[in-house]
C-alpha cells in the first residue's frame, strides 16, 4: 500500500489530538508514516504507533525552535524525498498550513486546506471542505503532483490501530533560507485547566451580551459544570474581556463540538463560520430577533444573567 | 533610500451577501457585491503606519482579479496607499492559490520591494496560505500572523500569538509579513483621501507583462479540482422559549433529554 506522510503536532513529545485524527484519515488512503520534529520528537513514537503509524521519522535540531517554519519545511521535504508518499497530511493549525503551503510550492503539488473529511477516490484522495461560513460543502481533489492536505480538528474519530511505529532518524540539511526569521522569544500560554477549545465535546461561548470581563465567570461556571471549553465572540475579545485564543469564528477557531452554547451572542455570519457545524446548538439571548436563533436546536429568549446561572445550578444538581 | 512596500489585497464577495458557486464551481463573483477583503484592510493599515515611521516610503497596492477588483485598489488608495497595480487577464479565471501566488510573486518582483504586507487570509477562500507561498517563491523571510509589527533599521519585528505560545519574531528586509485582525483597527478613508485616490496611478498588467504562460494558471492550470458543491441543508427549526423565570431549568431539561447531563 502507498505510504502517506503525516506531520505530527506535539508539545515536547505530547501528541496533540488532531494528529491522531489525521492518522485515522491517513489509514483510509494508505499506510501512515509520521514525521515528528523538534524537542521530544522521539517520545511521540509509541502514541503514534498505537494509532497506526508504520514508521516514525524523527529529527531534532535547535533550528526547529529558533527559527520560524522554514526549518520544518526543509525536514518535511527531506521526508517527502525519502518516502515518496502518495499524499502529505497536516493539521490545519497556523503552522501546519504554512509548512504545507511552502511544501506545495517546493514540490509543485496542489494543496487543499481546512478539510473536514477525506476518503480514497479513483483519482486520489477526495477532500470535503465546508465553505462560505459552512453554507456549502465541497468535494475537491489535487489534480497535479502529490496531494498536500491540511485537516481541521474533529474531522475524524481517534482510533486505536496498533502498527510497528518503527523509529527512524531523518537526515535534514537546512537550506540557507531556514534561518531567515528568528524566534527571539517564546512565552508558552498558561493552561486554564479547561479542555482545548477545538477539541472539546462541549463549548460555552460568551459575547457582547456578557457586558464585561468581570462577568465572564458566569460563562465559565456553566462551562465548568459541563466540563466544557470556553469560547468568545470577537466583540467580547476586541473589548478585552477574553483572550483572543478563545475566539470562535472566521478569524478565531472553528469548533464543531457535540454541543455549542452561545450566551449573549447575536450570531453574525463571521461567528457562525466558526460554529455552524456543531451537532447541537443552544442560545440564550434577550433579543428574540437575534440571527443565532435561526441555528438553534433550543433557544431561550431572556437575560443571560438570569438564565445561565439557573442552568448552571440545575446542571450541578442533576449531576449530583 | 525609500522603503518600498507592496500590499497584496483581494477583492471578495461580501460575506453578508448570499455567496454561492458559478456553474464551473468557481466562486460566483457576479451576483454578490464585492469589496476589499476586510482582513486586507488591516494589512493596508499596518503598511501605512510603517510608512509613517519611515523617513521615506512608497506603498503600492497589488491585486490579481477581474475588472471590478479595481474597487478594492481604490479603497486602499483612498486609505492612503500611493499607487496600485492590477493584474488582470481572462486566462486567470479559476486560478487556485498556487497559481495566484505565482502571479503575485512575479508582479511583486516587477514592482520592486523591500517589504510585502498581506492580510491573514481572504474572507472568501479563507486558506491563509498565500503569505507563506510568497515567501517561498520570493526566497525572502516569512514573518507571519502578526498582531503587532514594526520596521526599524532594515529589520522587521513582530508578535505572533500562536495556539500554544506567543512568539517575538525578527527578520532582515526584504521580507513578507502578514497581519491579523488583532493588529489594530483600520482607518476609514477621509473625504480628502477619496478625492486624492482618484488621481493616483493604477497600472494594469496582464500575463504577458509578467512572462507567465496561460497554461500555468486559470482553471486549466489549477493544481486542484473541485468536483462538487452542495448547499448545506438549513438546520431544522428548534424550540424557542421565552424565559418566564424557568428558562434555565427548561434548558437543563433539554440538555438532559439530549444526554448532555
Ligand atoms: C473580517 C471579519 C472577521 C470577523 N471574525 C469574527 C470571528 O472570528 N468571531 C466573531 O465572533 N466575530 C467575528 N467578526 C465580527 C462579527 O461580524 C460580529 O461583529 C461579532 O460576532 C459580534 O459579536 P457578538 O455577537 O458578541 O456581539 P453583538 O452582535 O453586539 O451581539 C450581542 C448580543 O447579545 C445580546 N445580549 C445583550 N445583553 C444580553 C443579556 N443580558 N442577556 C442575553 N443576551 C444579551 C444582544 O441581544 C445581542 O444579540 C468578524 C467580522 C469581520 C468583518
Amino acid at each position: 500500500m502507498a505510504e502517506v506522510l503525516v506531520y505530527v503536532d506535539h508539545v515536547d513529545g505530547a501528541v496533540r489530538k488532531p494528529t491522531l485524527e489525521l492518522l485515522t484519515l491517513a489509514r483510509r488512503i494508505g499506510e501512515p508514516v509520521a514525521v515528528s520534529l523538534g524537542s521530544g520528537a522521539e517520545n511521540t513514537a509509541s502514541t503514534l504507533a498505537e494509532h497506526g503509524a508504520v514508521k516514525v521519522l524523527t529529527a531534532d535540531a535547535p533550528e526547529f525552535a529558533d527559527y520560524l517554519v522554514v526549518p520544518k519545511v526543509d525536514a518535511v521535504q527531506a521526508a517527502y524525498e525519502a518516502v515518496s508518499p502518495s499524499a502529505v497530511l497536516f493539521p490545519s493549525s497556523a503552522e501546519g498550513k504554512e509548512i504545507a503551503a511552502r511544501l506545495a510550492v517546493r514540490i509543485g503539488s496542489g494543496i487543499i486546506t481546512d478539510v473536514v473529511d477525506l476518503e480514497a477516490g479513483d483519482e486520489g484522495p477526495v477532500a470535503t471542505q465546508s465553505v462560505f461560513a459552512a453554507a456549502f460543502t465541497t468535494k475537491s481533489r489535487v489534480s497535479k503532483g502529490t496531494p498536500v492536505i491540511t485537516v481541521k480538528p474533529n474531522s475524524a474519530a481517534v482510533e486505536a490501530a496498533p502498527a510497528a511505529g518503527e523509529v527512524e532518524a531523518l537526515e535534514v540539511s537546512f537550506s540557507d533560507k531556514a534561518t531567515g526569521t528568528k524566534v527571539v522569544s517564546r512565552t508558552p500560554r498558561e493552561s486554564t485547566g479547561r479542555p482545548e477549545l477545538t477539541e472539546a465535546a462541549i463549548v460555552v461561548s460568551g459575547g457582547r451580551g456578557v457586558g464585561g470581563a468581570e462577568n465572564f465567570p458566569v460563562v465559565e461556571a456553566l462551562a465548568d459544570s459541563l466540563g466544557a471549553a470556553v469560547g468568545a465572540s470577537r466583540a467580547a475579545v476586541d473589548a478585552g474581556w477574553y483572550p483572543h485564543t478563545n475566539q470562535v469564528g472566521q478569524t478565531g477557531k472553528t469548533v464543531s463540538p457535540q454541543l455549542y452554547i452561545a450566551a449573549g451572542i447575536s450570531g453574525a455570519i463571521q461567528h457562525r463560520a466558526g460554529m455552524q457545524t456543531s451537532k447541537t446548538i443552544v442560545a440564550v439571548n434577550k433579543d428574540a430577533e437575534a440571527p443565532i436563533f435561526d441555528l438553534v436546536d433550543y433557544g431561550v429568549v431572556g437575560d443571560l444573567f438570569e438564565v445561565v446561572p439557573q442552568l448552571t445550578e440545575e446542571v450541578k444538581t442533576r449531576k449530583g | 533610500m525609500s522603503l518600498r512596500i507592496v500590499v497584496c489585497v483581494k477583492y471578495v464577495p461580501d460575506a453578508t451577501g448570499d455567496r454561492h458557486f458559478a456553474e464551473d464551481l468557481t466562486v460566483d463573483r457576479d451576483d454578490v457585491d464585492g469589496l476589499l477583503s476586510e482582513l486586507d484592510e488591516y494589512a493596508v493599515e499596518q503598511a501605512l503606519q510603517i510608512a509613517d515611521e519611515a523617513d521615506d516610503a512608497e506603498i503600492t497596492v497589488l491585486t490579481v482579479g477581474p475588472e471590478d477588483a479595481k474597487d478594492a485598489l481604490r479603497k486602499a488608495l483612498s486609505m492612503g496607499a500611493d499607487k496600485a497595480v492590477h493584474v488582470e487577464d481572462d486566462d486567470l479565471h479559476g486560478t487556485d492559490a498556487l497559481g495566484t501566488s505565482l502571479v503575485l510573486a512575479k508582479a511583486i518582483e516587477k514592482t520592486g520591494y523591500d517589504l510585502v504586507v498581506c492580510g491573514m487570509a481572504s474572507t472568501d477562500g479563507t486558506m491563509g496560505v498565500l503569505p507563506a507561498m510568497l515567501s517561498e517563491r520570493l526566497g525572502v523571510p516569512q514573518v507571519s500572523l502578526l498582531s503587532e509589527v514594526s520596521v526599524e533599521d532594515g529589520t522587521v519585528k513582530g508578535r505572533r500569538d500562536g495556539d500554544t505560545a506567543t512568539e517575538r519574531l525578527e527578520a532582515r528586509l526584504p521580507a513578507v509579513v502578514s497581519v491579523t485582525d488583532q493588529s489594530g483597527e483600520a482607518r476609514y478613508p477621509s473625504f480628502k483621501g477619496i478625492m486624492a485616490a482618484k488621481k493616483k496611478p493604477v497600472e494594469s498588467w496582464d500575463l504577458e507583462d509578467l512572462e507567465i504562460e496561460s497554461d500555468e494558471v486559470g482553471l486549466e492550470g489549477a493544481w486542484t479540482a473541485v468536483d462538487g458543491a452542495t448547499e448545506r441543508p438549513a438546520r431544522t427549526a428548534g424550540t424557542i422559549v421565552k424565559d418566564e423565570g424557568e428558562g434555565g431549568k427548561q434548558l437543563a431539561a433539554f440538555l438532559a433529554e439530549r444526554k448532555f447531563i
